[in-house]
């Protein structure tokens, strides 16, 4: 693995996050605290509650999960791309290991 | 079967089994206790750390927060839960990577200095005593509750079994044992909100019921245009509304968000496991785990707050549930007769001009002297009388009861069945247990190991260590005993808030810098870090403890938000120290471009 193979995968790895935290900021501290007011008004009811406060008492959670489940199976695309993978053998030895 | 029998079978059950377990783990294999995550799965270790993570705040208090603050409540389930986000992508994959075992040991190396592992331990021990205090303020409501006594005699009960139980050794090791605790604390939290919304709403799912409708009596409306119209009615803000300022609300999120990825007890769990791969899926295990208590925590809040205003408002004193007056025999609930009709009314401050519905002067009931008289103690409708002084605004409410005891009285509001609150009781103990057992062990290790043996003393003997590691363990635990009995705030769940506050505005600032900004220099990162914490701490002293008001807060931001700023003043002081400071060495900018690299991260970290 050459150096400018790793500055590339630092790079794709780079943009996977921050469109991560992009998604991340608008679901919680956007959605459901800046543009609350707005979004309790023009966006669908769920159920019977206003979009805004939903969002911030279950939605965002639950995008939360699907976030980090998203990002594990993107970067395990981009590693096994550089082969960056590792295949540690389960040996008897990672008991006696370093202090 | 007695409500307090059934509590002692289920609590010793749950017991046995987790010793149990530890005892079967540790005997049978010891190479599945030093890898953690090498033998067990990223399922398992996911529950695992799900458990050690949701700690008596989460459990007790802040359904209750919900339930008082209704949408105001939310910055405690997205802080708590957004911050997971920030800690996988940002930090533990890199953190992993280096292989260190402790938050100042990976601090103390890409910074090449001692000081900067020293500031590093000092923040450390801040943040980790202040969330004790929270968890010890938890464990004494569950078992002032469990034995029917004060929260003080509660808190030092439980100080004692904790101090026990981490004494154990390794208890944070051993992974099953968290599992089962898992197990235990989400049937006690969910078991309880699904019979509750099958009686408001119909629906057996807390979930759609939250979002349904409600279904008492005839009624047929939306459950949270019911909930609005009652909090309307006694003159609270709306539920779905909520009354905290969008800037602090804002600022308090992204505190607690910030906080998570920079907590030392909660990064080191991921040091644990076998590679960055493992880590990612850990992480998406343990937030999913998260979820399940998180999603039901708002709908426990919403519910017991129509069950509370329904069995009480109106309510003679006489007629009033037994539930009732067992929590006002141990304190946690009062009521004062102020227009002296014998009935409890509870009212929202908009109810009085003054705007405040203070039931008392001062922030908890004192009560006269045990040996006064009959006539000092009890009321005309033999009610527990109060000696606080009359509130200093005047206003119509009578009712008063600690937010902590939501989710205790929850399942006694809705009459369910005894076994459910015997359970609820496990489950709350499990909690308080397995966080406070595991603070302990992260505070007294970063005493023990990073501040006697890696700074003071390097010729440390490992049986001094140890020795060192269990005072430290004890006089923690006393300083967090005093201050659980004397709490700094009203809500455990705020108490808490404060140490996220202290971790955003120290550690995780620092940490990104060390592993995302190559040419960030020792300087920089031991100056931001004063800088951060230091402001973080005074302004939560000053308005905690020195009597600063709130027309004082900096641009209307409350202590538990400060964090956020404090993070910027971090930020914003490594860069322009690291301007004028010289630049790292070429061997520390060789591993941090090492660290980006996710294969190859060595064997996992003993814990």
């Amino acid at each position: 693995m050459s150096s400018s193979n790793a500055l590339k995968h630092r790079k794709a790895c780079l943009y996977i996050t921050l469109a991560i935290l992009a998604v991340w900021f608008l679901v919680s501290l956007g959605c459901s605290i800046l543009f609350r007011e707005w979004m309790d008004q023009n966006m669908p009811h769920v159920g019977n509650a206003p979009f805004g406060f939903w969002m911030a008492q279950q939605g965002s959670i639950i995008c939360f999960v699907s976030l980090l489940i998203t990002y594990a199976v993107l970067m395990y695309r981009l590693d096994s791309k550089y082969g960056y993978i590792d295949f540690l053998p389960d040996s008897i030895d990672s008991v006696d290991s370093k202090d | 079967m007695e409500q307090s029998t059934l509590n002692f079978i289920f609590i010793g059950i749950s017991f046995a089994i987790y010793i149990g377990i530890a005892f079967k783990s540790r005997a049978s294999s010891t190479k599945e206790y030093y890898t953690a995550g090498g033998g067990v799965s990223p399922l398992a270790n996911g529950m695992a750390t799900a458990a050690d993570w949701m700690s008596a705040a989460t459990f007790i208090s802040m359904a209750g927060s919900l339930a008082i603050g209704g949408y105001d409540g939310s910055r405690f389930l997205m802080g708590w839960t957004g911050g997971f986000v920030l800690l996988t992508v940002l930090m533990v994959p890199y953190l992993r990577k280096f292989g260190k075992a402790t938050v100042p040991d990976f601090i103390g190396d890409r910074y090449y200095s001692k000081l900067a592992r020293g500031v590093a331990v000092v923040c450390a021990i801040f943040i980790c005593m202040t969330y004790i205090m929270g968890q010890m303020r938890g464990v004494g409501v569950v078992f002032s509750q469990l034995f029917g006594i004060g929260i003080p005699a509660g808190v030092i009960i439980g100080a004692a079994i904790v101090f026990f139980y981490a004494g154990m050794g390794g208890m944070k090791g051993i992974t099953y044992t968290q599992v089962a605790q898992y197990c235990v604390m989400a049937f006690a939290y969910t078991i309880p909100a699904i019979y509750i919304a099958i009686a408001l709403t119909d629906n057996f799912i807390p979930q759609l019921g939250l979002i349904g409708d409600y279904v008492v009596g005839g009624e047929h409306v939306p459950f949270l245009d019911k909930l609005n119209a009652i909090n309307a009615e006694l003159g609270f803000a709306h539920y779905t509304s909520g009354s905290i300022s969008k800037v602090d609300m804002f600022f308090i999120t992204a505190a607690l968000m910030c906080g998570t990825a920079g907590l030392p007890h909660v990064i080191v769990r991921f040091f644990t496991v076998k590679d960055v791969l493992a880590v990612r899926k850990s992480a998406c295990w343990t937030l999913a785990f998260i979820a399940v208590i998180y999603l039901t925590a708002p709908t426990i809040g919403a519910f017991s707050r129509v069950n509370l205003i329904e069995k009480l408002h109106q309510t003679s004193y006489v007629d009033a549930p037994k539930w009732f007056k067992e929590f006002e025999s141990t304190g946690q609930m009062a009521w004062v007769d102020k227009n002296d009709d014998g009935i409890i009314q509870y009212y929202g401050p908009a109810e009085s001009d003054t705007n405040s519905n203070d039931v008392f002067d001062g922030k908890a009931p004192v009560y006269p002297a045990d040996g006064s008289g009959a006539d000092v103690l009890f009321g005309k409708h033999q009610e527990r009388l109060l000696a606080n002084k009359e509130a200093k605004n005047p206003n119509p409410n009578e009712l008063w009861f600690g937010n902590d005891i939501m989710v205790m009285a929850n399942p006694h509001m809705a009459g369910l069945p005894p076994w459910v609150i015997a359970l609820l009781m496990a489950g709350c103990i499990a909690a308080a247990l397995s966080t406070a057992a595991g603070l302990l062990l992260v505070l007294s290790t970063s005493i023990s190991h990073d501040l006697m043996k890696k700074i003071i003393k390097p010729d440390l003997s490992d049986k001094e260590e140890v020795a060192y590691a269990r005072v430290a363990a004890l006089v923690s635990l006393i300083v967090a005993s005093y201050f659980g009995i004397n709490p700094p705030s009203a809500f455990i769940a705020k108490t808490v808030a404060f140490a996220f506050g202290l971790a955003a505005s120290s550690f995780f600032p620092t940490l990104l810098l060390g592993i995302f900004a190559k040419r960030m220099s020792r300087e920089g990162a031991i100056a931001g870090m004063i800088c951060g914490i230091g402001f973080t701490l005074g302004y939560i002293v000053y308005f905690q403890f020195m009597g600063g008001t709130k027309e004082q807060y900096l641009f209307g931001i409350s202590p538990e938000g400060i964090g956020t700023l404090g993070m910027l003043i971090n930020f914003a002081t490594a860069f322009l120290v690291n301007t004028v400071s010289p630049p790292p060495p070429r061997y520390v900018q060789k591993m941090v471009e090492n660290i980006h690299i996710p294969s190859g991260a060595g064997k996992a970290s003993e814990h």
